[in-house]
């Protein structure tokens, strides 16, 4: 199932760049609310990749071109910033996604119905430290505004269609843009220019492929299944 | 971690209410910029298994507590004097929580 695959493998790899901040996050408190997050998608993976097949081998036996994530959510955590720039375009697109799906009859019905719940807090959470971090010290502003620049090609392709999900993804971009400008705007920051779309902008993973440091991350997140198949503690 | 913001930012009391019908009870501390954070750092610290359906946070400073020298003079006097314990009475069955 295209679907389940693409939308389990953003849940996946956003959880394991997450799971990279454990032990370096700027404080303990932000480090369990990171660990949390990740947590929650890596649950929302667990789901959908088993409609797509089995978890296990899906998540730890595929090659890099197998992968269907949308390539912003292998982007590098950066500085905590940036972090909070690929969590806030990542959360507000996956809250307005499965505020959709949960009200369809779809497969992805059940799931998003209860993971929407979840994605809400992960949205209030990026949105609360763009406020700060945006309207916060000179450095900061400009560390958000550096975080949400490099990332902002990226976005296309969270709306390029997924086959399987009954959506209209002209209505999810515009709510989609209406909330981050909203946000930007409260958080005296202003929304990014650049291209999204076309030759200049990134974003292919639905086809596979993916930018230089997905390879390095899926390398460190299968080492361990691949050298002691079945492993378990 | 140089110049930690834990060390800047103020320490946090945390209640949690864990059913309704029950008072908050103190379920720890935190550290958290402003009153809004310390309110998300204490959901995601002490009510990630549904130990909880109301959270105050209150900040540390603010709490004035009484002295331990001063422990006897307070707490002492009450000590002797059985009548203001509410041990005299048959308590109903079925009252919970009391």
């Amino acid at each position: 199932m295209t679907a389940a695959l693409a939308l389990g493998d953003d849940a996946l790899v956003l959880s394991h760049r997450l799971g990279e901040w454990a032990g370096h996050a700027p404080v303990l408190e932000e480090e369990v609310a990171l660990a949390n997050i990740a947590l929650d998608l890596l649950g929302q993976a667990r789901v959908l990749l088993s409609l797509a097949g089995d978890e296990d081998e899906l998540a730890y036996l595929r090659e890099e071109r197998a992968f269907r994530n949308v390539q912003l959510v292998e982007q590098p955590n950066g500085d905590f910033a940036q972090t909070i720039a690929r969590q806030l375009y990542f959360s507000t697109y996956q809250e307005l996604l499965y505020e959709r799906l949960a009200r369809g009859t779809g497969p992805f019905a059940p799931l998003a119905a209860k993971a929407v719940k979840e994605v809400a807090y992960h949205r209030d959470h990026a949105e609360q430290w763009t406020l700060r971090l945006g309207d916060g010290t000179e450095e900061s502003h400009e560390r958000m505004r550096r975080g949400l620049d490099a990332l902002w090609r990226f976005t296309g392709e969270l709306f390029e269609p997924v086959e399987g999900c009954e959506v209209e993804w002209h209505t999810l971009h515009d709510a989609w843009l209406t909330r981050i400008s909203s946000v930007l705007e409260r958080a005296t920051l202003t929304v990014p220019e650049g291209p999204r779309r076309g030759g200049w902008a990134a974003g292919a993973g639905r086809q596979g492929l993916h930018t230089e440091p997905f390879g390095r991350m899926l390398a460190e997140m299968q080492h361990l299944h691949r050298s002691h198949p079945g492993a378990t503690w | 971690m140089s110049g930690s913001p834990s060390a800047e930012w103020p320490l946090w009391e945390v209640f949690v209410r864990s059913r309704r019908g029950l008072s908050h009870t103190h379920a720890g501390s935190l550290h958290a910029p402003d009153a809004e954070m310390a309110l998300r750092n204490a959901r995601d610290l002490y009510t990630r298994r549904s130990e909880g359906v109301s959270i105050w946070v209150v900040p540390s400073a603010e709490i004035t507590a009484s002295s331990p020298d001063e422990r006897d003079p307070f707490f002492e006097p009450s000590a002797d004097k059985p009548y203001r314990h509410p041990t005299f009475y048959a308590i109903p069955e079925g009252v919970r929580h009391l």
